[in-house]
């Protein structure tokens, strides 16, 4: 028989009132309203039982989409006392106390949900967030509920926490952020500061001659105040200046810490001694502006950790085979020779000898491969592996610290860069500006020693004071913090400043393909053909069972839709042919046209096909085609002309053609890459001299990420993942990278034109102080008036540039 | 104009005090969340049964 495939569109497009996704099937109608799916539809109804419907009126579509449902022993692990004593911070028997890391906290709508939760479960004390940290602290008493339960309550409401073992690291954590220290020096920088530039203004103005005693008392008077400023504000400098001579190098600190000690020596014998005012104004300022520009540069992006490691990704515990029963116990604990169960999706925590008849095993986090391969009975799993389909029993070789993913992870290139090795261009200019000022400063003390011992010393510490390098000092800082906040908001965050300082000098560009060029939700798929829900829940249910590439993708896909599965019967799978089986009666044949379609009428299609049948009736096909990110080949031309550029696989060369069409011919491309390989050539393209940045999604190619001089991980979900990398790309803003780069280097650029203005003061300054005719008053006004014109213009050109590249 | 003394370090005292309490409020958290406090106060404290927003 003959059957033409109905081709139609969905006709408009619905949107979830919960979390505002395009329904993309049949939209759930309920309470007069559209869910994308049960998950969506289940929250809207618990939240309408409690009477919390006030979260919809705070935030259009303010929901978190559920399309991923955990299974319900996810969070078993909970319950053993061992796990759960390290995530609680305090208990008293009664009351508990626990602290969860909660990504999916993003609006007003969130807060006000998961402060009500008392509403939801009686037993729930209080609950406040940290909107800014995206924390959850949460009281609930001990004896009537249980960790786990408040976990899955989370979960359902589409707040899940994330828990890692990170979390015993918590423990450390808990003491105050490192801000903290510099907030509270800046405050007292700050104070000081202004209470001495009040103070001085009698002496700017020209006190009357018979006002000695009250110069005399302001002048103790800042000396007091400028104490905590040198002894407290500006420890940092004087710490790190004394930490990097020892090292015999020079950074930037040194001369800062030397222009802090002039300033402040002399100032202090000016006023004990010489009856003048001294500079204290000059001293407090600096460090005021200083610590500005120092707490500038640290803004980080807090709720984006770019510290894990692969503990993170393992699951906290595991399940242990002991006396025919099941027990719950924490990864760390796992030794040699236990015997462990893994359910599907799990991931292998160590490697291990198969005991069950087989098992296919899903590498793709370790190889980037995503066809899972089979294996057999006395196999070796290697750790990382995730286990698709029944559970699996596995005798432990090694422990998890040995395993090979741990292996690749603690890679020597994982070691911390040390500071030698890279160092930035403020340092290098540092050391041949502290050169030059001394030299200065010795010669004219030399010249003037002849004249008058008093003069030569005045000369020395002048030209010390005026050369201190504030406004040198802020141009890095202003720039780079800046230029870090304008990239932030286009969707690329970075670890720290210094990152940009490293793209700016990029010539090579390395590609990982699935996950970063290509989107890591496998293929678009296309139904063709109309399905009632019924049978796209069967379809759901028998791809369920196979393993079969095609099969996973099209099950992926309807997982969006449902969780449930329905009972299959007969499942048969058939090499080369497809699948087949019974639900509900009906006989589903999904597989190749000759398997679906009596009278093969088909034309050749694009992408992988799969048709399908029910009774022996065809009713339609899928088409699975891997989809490439928005504007690929556009981006790529354009980084093709200024940079060299890579692609390194770790797929089997199946879309090599399509690679084809998106790079030039030129460009080499690796396939069937290891994550070692991937690295290896990274270490290879940088030993030739080459600067590299490498683009993956920080799984696989983590070890190629730390490698490169800058790894930028790209990721669909910012928030909960956290890959080994020093940026952060937004995959929404993937369109934005040749901009990005082109960015970095207009900062650098900035950074020497505030350099320059920086030193046309400093000859300016330093010729007055040569002479020995530099009065307070100049060095008051000159100092503070490059510190602020250096801090606005690296402000304002920053923003203009980024204006002009269309970045904001 | 000796009392110009007593005043500055009236003043100066005064200004301390709003140190410390600067001090105090970092210490006690309070720059720890910048934005929740700013939604939070929004809030209504009475639930609002909503029975009349069913019917469109």
């Amino acid at each position: 028989m003959q059957t033409t495939l109905p081709k139609k569109p969905v006709a408009e497009k619905t949107y979830c009132y919960h979390c505002g996704d395009e329904c993309l099937f049949e939209p759930i109608l309920a309470h007069e309203k559209h869910f994308c799916c049960e998950g969506c539809k289940t929250v809207y109804e618990l939240l309408q039982d409690n009477g919390l419907c006030d979260y919809y009126e705070l935030e259009k579509t303010p929901g978190l989409s559920l399309k991923q449902p955990k299974s319900s022993e996810a969070y078993e692990f909970l319950d053993e006392e061992v796990i759960s004593k390290k995530l609680i911070d305090f208990t008293d028997g009664k009351t508990t106390k626990v602290t969860f890391y909660i990504p999916g906290i993003h609006c007003s709508s969130c807060l006000w949900l998961l402060e009500n939760l008392p509403r939801l479960e009686s037993s729930v004390i209080s609950s406040r967030v940290n909107f800014v940290k995206k924390e959850l602290t949460v009281a609930f008493q001990q004896d009537n509920v249980t960790l786990r339960k408040i976990v899955e309550l989370l979960a359902s409401i589409g707040y899940a926490p994330l828990i890692t073992l990170e979390d015993e690291a918590k423990e450390q954590k808990k003491t105050s952020s490192p801000n903290r220290k510099l907030y509270a020096q800046l405050g007292v920088a700050g104070f000081c500061f202004g209470n001495i530039m009040l103070l001085s203004f009698p002496e700017y103005l020209g006190f009357d001659g018979d006002e000695e005693y009250l110069k005399q008392f302001v002048g103790y008077l800042n000396f007091l105040l400028a104490l905590p400023v040198v002894f407290y504000s500006a420890q940092d400098y004087f710490v790190s200046a004394f930490k990097s001579l020892r090292k015999k190098f020079v950074n930037i600190d040194v001369p800062i810490s030397l222009g802090i000690a002039a300033l402040f020596l002399r100032s202090s014998y000016e006023v004990f001694l010489g009856g003048e005012a001294g500079y204290f104004d000059s001293l407090a300022g600096l460090l005021f502006f200083l610590l500005i520009g120092k707490w500038f540069q640290s803004k980080s992006y807090d709720h984006l950790s770019f510290e894990r490691n692969y503990t993170s990704y393992f699951p906290l515990a595991v399940l242990k085979w002991v006396d025919g029963a099941t027990r719950n116990i924490p990864v760390s604990d796992i030794k040699k020779g236990d015997i462990l169960l893994i359910r599907n999706k799990e991931l292998i925590p160590a490697d291990g000898i198969l005991i069950s008849p087989s098992a296919s095993v899903d590498y793709s986090f370790v190889t980037g491969e995503s066809d899972p391969v089979n294996r057999t009975q006395n196999d070796l799993l290697y750790a990382g592996g995730r286990q698709q389909g029944a559970s699996i029993k596995v005798l432990i070789e090694k422990d998890v610290s040995q395993s090979y993913l741990t292996q690749l992870w603690n890679h020597s290139s994982f070691a911390k860069e040390n500071e030698k090795q890279y160092q930035q261009l403020i340092n290098v200019i540092a050391r041949y500006f502290t050169m030059a000022v001394m030299v200065l400063a010795t010669g004219a003390f030399i010249f003037w020693w002849q004249q008058s011992p008093t003069l030569a010393v005045n000369a020395f510490t002048a030209v010390l004071i005026v050369a201190c390098p504030c406004a040198l000092a802020l141009a890095t800082p202003f720039t780079l913090g800046n230029a870090m906040v304008m990239m932030g908001k286009a969707g690329l965050y970075l670890k720290n400043t210094h990152i940009i300082e490293k793209m700016a000098t990029i010539n090579r560009l390395v590609f990982d393909k699935t996950g970063t060029l290509t989107y890591a939700k496998d293929g678009d798929v296309t139904l063709g053909g109309r399905y009632s829900d019924d049978e796209l829940q069967a379809i759901f249910s028998v791809t369920s069972h196979s393993t079969h590439p095609l099969s996973r993708k099209l099950h992926e896909h309807l997982s969006q839709r449902f969780a449930q599965k329905l009972p299959v019967d007969k499942f048969k799978e058939i090499e080369n042919k497809g699948i087949e089986a019974a639900v509900n009666g009906k006989v589903y044949r999904i597989g190749s046209p000759s398997f679906c379609i009596e009278e093969a009428r088909v034309s050749t299609t694009e992408g992988n096909v799969v048709y399908l049948a029910i009774d022996g009736i065809t009713r339609g096909l899928f088409s699975i085609r891997t989809k490439t990110r928005g504007g690929l080949k556009q981006v790529i031309q354009k980084l093709a002309a200024s940079f060299k550029t890579t692609l390194l696989s770790g797929d089997r060369s199946t879309e090599q053609s399509l690679m084809k069409e998106v790079f030039p011919d030129e460009t080499p491309m690796y396939f069937n890459q290891t994550p070692e390989m991937k690295l290896e050539y990274v270490a290879t393209c940088k030993a030739s001299g080459e600067k590299v940045m490498m683009l993956g999604d920080g799984l696989n190619d983590a070890g190629a990420l730390q490698q490169a001089d800058v790894g930028m991980a790209i990721s669909e979900d910012v928030a909960s993942f956290s890959p080994a990398s020093d940026a952060i790309l937004d995959a929404r803003s993937f369109e934005l990278l040749p901009t990005f780069l082109l960015f970095a280097r207009r900062a650098r650029q900035i950074i020497f034109v505030c350099f320059g203005v920086s030193f046309a003061y400093n000859i300016v300054g330093l010729s007055f102080a040569m002479t020995g005719m530099l009065t307070p008053l100049l060095a008051a006004i000159l100092m503070p008036v490059s510190s602020i014109s250096i801090v606005a213009l690296s402000t304002v050109l920053v923003r203009l540039v980024a204006g002009r590249l269309k970045l904001t | 104009m000796k009392i110009i003394i007593l005043l500055i370090s009236i003043s100066v005292v005064v200004a301390i005090v709003f140190l410390v309490a600067f001090l105090w409020a970092m210490k006690s958290g309070q720059y720890e969340d910048t934005y929740g406090p700013s939604v939070r106060m929004l809030f209504d404290d009475n639930i609002k049964k909503d029975e009349n927003k069913t019917e469109k």
